[in-house]
């Protein structure tokens, strides 16, 4: 696999044997994570309707494995990630969540949301670099960070290799990109969880680049905005990974101190040791709407109680209820939203 | 050394053996012929129960921190604690069992204790979700945590858990914020904190309670960012016990690996054959360690205490700054 371009939709099968657009049987489900048992409650809206349809079956060649380890929760959940088709290439492409054929180029000046049903469709982190930032603005630091392997993890494949593949996918070093940049003329630090990089799961690297674009911020005394795009915790560094959900939060308890303000941006999905840590520590949290958060995976949550889930739960909307998150914001008007509450906290 | 304990690991079992003997030759009415028999046996169980302990495997490691004798929260408070004042609730919605919060005295020493709590009998055990906690535990831990630095109370936390309680009003009342706040406030508590994981490390739902000045593990506790099983599941795809000890493994979760990572502090050592063999001799050791570093944390002034934690946790991280390709 080559470097993804940078404006893309997240494909979310990326074997080889993938067919191509509208070729009948369509992409398949997610190729990087096992599907994962949706409520069967009724549908409460169009999206939901359209996410409950039956995913197409999964590719029967093997899924790249880079992302099959990352894309966990920490606490032995299966990822919290709904079964979507993928967007292939070329000039019509499906929505993955209501099937609609659209074009392409519409889609991606649509930020890579859905016209007819509004779904959010999931962007690498160059893509949301690129929504947010003003044009040719963002400036990357610590762009060199790269992952070691602590514990020389070796499941069905070592973790070396899997890190390996990732870079090669995604053309970089691992799943954050941090720098500086320009919201609407205002100043920011600015740090995207990238999904494609085994399932934005946080190991050292991500740690270490979002405590420095912290530490940064705290310097400078810009605002922070973290875009949260992330399976959790990476199992392959075990306890170090654990380790970053303290570093992060202590950093923000500093930031905090110092009168910061931090933004945290909830994409789909934010689930596990990243929820659990700076992702619910924003100062203001905004959502994407339709976004999963949460912390167990639904699955999990399902096998434990025995019972079906409630409707919609660890929905962006169900957050918002629960009175977790500020506001779910659609993606259009994030870079203004961003624009009008750093302009409210002074910064 | 204490007696056969009614639950065996499989990897006791010729330990047992030997003790099925001893107790065989005591209970005679003529045991006192045999006493330099006894004698011999006792000493070739403690040799075997020493090399069976000094050589267990990552996978054995977690059974022995899952076994049921071994000693709970509730134990150390009762054979380590004095004065015990047990306090309740987060003030926000409950009083969650899986986390006891409580005022204690050990030996002379002014604390305020934060415990998992799994329970030991089946209605404990269900009252306390199996020690798996849900926000309220954690908030409340924070509530007490608090007072505890308002009132100059250093803060001693015992964690064993399988993980936060993963269930619909667990997520519904924002576990995953209640984790996060209490890392981001354990971080900067003008007070100093001393944690201990005692039986299970399990991922966020122990650290939510696992920031402090100094952690320490039992010798035979686990800590990971998740469980072998659950691992294994997810990366094996399947978990039985033959990848549930490959998972334990590749894990890195005993204590010793978590010290040599420099994750951890110290290792505490447990009484040979393990804490669940000499519950009194384990909490007796605990309570010494607590006590020595509280005082060692002392001489700290807050600011210095706060500053110093954040450089320990700042300072985790395995990672390469050079470019790749």
């Amino acid at each position: 696999m080559t470097s993804l371009p940078s404006s893309q939709p997240v494909p979310e099968s990326r074997s080889a044997s993938d067919p191509p657009a509208l070729g009948g049987t369509g992409p398949a489900a997610s190729g990087s994570i096992a599907p994962v048992a949706l409520p069967p409650s009724p549908p409460a809206s169009p999206s939901e309707a359209a996410r409950r349809a039956p995913a197409a079956p999964l590719p029967a060649a093997p899924v790249p494995a880079a992302e099959v380890a990352g894309a966990r929760t920490w606490d032995g959940s299966e990822a919290p990630v709904r079964p979507k088709k993928a967007v292939p290439e070329g000039l019509w492409m499906r929505c993955p969540a209501c099937g609609e054929t659209l074009f392409r180029k519409a889609v991606e000046q649509a930020l890579w949301v859905c016209p007819k049903c509004e779904h959010h469709m999931r962007i690498s982190a160059a893509t949301r670099v690129e929504q947010l930032a003003d044009p040719r603005t963002f400036e990357p630091i610590n762009a060199t960070v790269a992952p070691m392997d602590p514990l020389e993890f070796v499941d069905v494949k070592p973790y070396r290799d899997r890190i390996r593949a990732a870079q090669q996918a995604t053309g970089q070093n691992d799943g954050v990109q941090t720098g500086t940049a320009f919201i609407k003329g205002r100043k920011v630090v600015l740090a995207c969880l990238d999904f494609t990089f085994m399932g934005g799961s946080m190991g050292s690297v991500i740690g270490e680049k979002l405590t420095r674009a912290i530490e940064l911020a705290s310097e400078g005394d810009l605002p922070l905005i973290i875009v949260s795009c992330s399976g959790g915790a990476r199992m392959q560094e075990s306890g170090f990974s654990l380790m970053q959900m303290a570093k992060t939060s202590a950093a923000l308890a500093r930031f905090d101190d110092q009168g910061g303000l931090y933004i945290s941006v909830l994409a789909d999905p934010t689930t596990g040791g990243v929820t659990a840590s700076f992702a619910m520590l924003g100062d203001v949290i905004l959502a994407e709407p339709g976004a999963l958060i949460g912390f167990a995976g639904p699955r999990v949550i399902a096998q434990t109680i025995r019972q079906e889930l409630p409707e919609g739960f660890q929905t962006a909307e169900f957050l918002l209820k629960a009175g977790f998150i500020d506001r779910i914001v659609p993606r259009r008007e994030l870079r203004s939203e961003l624009g009008r509450i750093i302009d409210y906290a002074g910064k | 050394m204490s007696t056969l304990t009614s639950y065996t690991l499989d990897f006791e079992q010729p330990v047992v053996e030997i003790e099925r003997q001893i107790e065989a030759l005591r209970s005679r009415g003529d045991a006192a012929a045999y006493a330099r028999e006894i004698g011999e046996l006792e000493s070739t169980r403690d040799r075997l129960l020493a090399k069976t302990y000094a050589a267990l495997s990552a996978w054995q490691t977690v059974k022995v921190a899952r076994h049921p004798h071994r000693p709970q929260s509730a134990d150390y408070m009762r054979l380590m604690c004095r004065d015990l004042c047990e306090l309740h609730g987060d003030r926000r919605f409950g009083d969650d069992q899986a986390i006891v919060t409580a005022l204690a005295r050990i030996g002379s020493t002014k604390v305020m204790l934060v415990g998992h709590r799994k329970g030991r009998s089946t209605p404990e055990k269900l009252a306390c979700n199996f020690g798996c906690a849900h926000p309220e535990g954690y908030r409340k831990a924070l509530h007490k945590m608090k007072l505890a630095e308002k009132f100059g109370l250093p803060i001693v936390t015992l964690v064993d858990t399988p993980g936060a309680y993963p269930g619909v009003g667990s997520e519904q009342r924002g576990v995953a914020e209640a984790i996060a706040v209490n890392l981001r406030e354990m971080s900067r508590l003008r007070t100093p904190i001393v944690c201990v994981i005692i039986g299970e490390g399990g991922s966020g739902g122990a650290l939510g309670i696992g920031i402090g000045d100094r952690v320490a593990m039992l010798e035979h506790s686990w800590y990971s960012v998740i469980s072998p099983e659950g691992c294994a599941a997810i990366l094996w795809k399947e978990a039985n016990d033959q990848t549930n000890s490959i998972a334990a493994k590749a894990l890195a979760l005993t204590a010793a690996d978590n010290l040599r990572n420099g994750l951890i502090d110290e290792v505490v050592s447990e009484p040979a054959g393990g804490a669940h063999r000499n519950p009194q001799a384990m909490a007796d050791a605990l309570g010494g360690w607590i006590v020595e570093t509280l005082r060692e944390l002392r001489r700290f002034k807050p600011e210095t205490l706060v500053r110093r934690r954040f450089d320990k946790i700042r300072r985790i991280g395995s990672l390469s700054e050079g470019a790749h390709s």
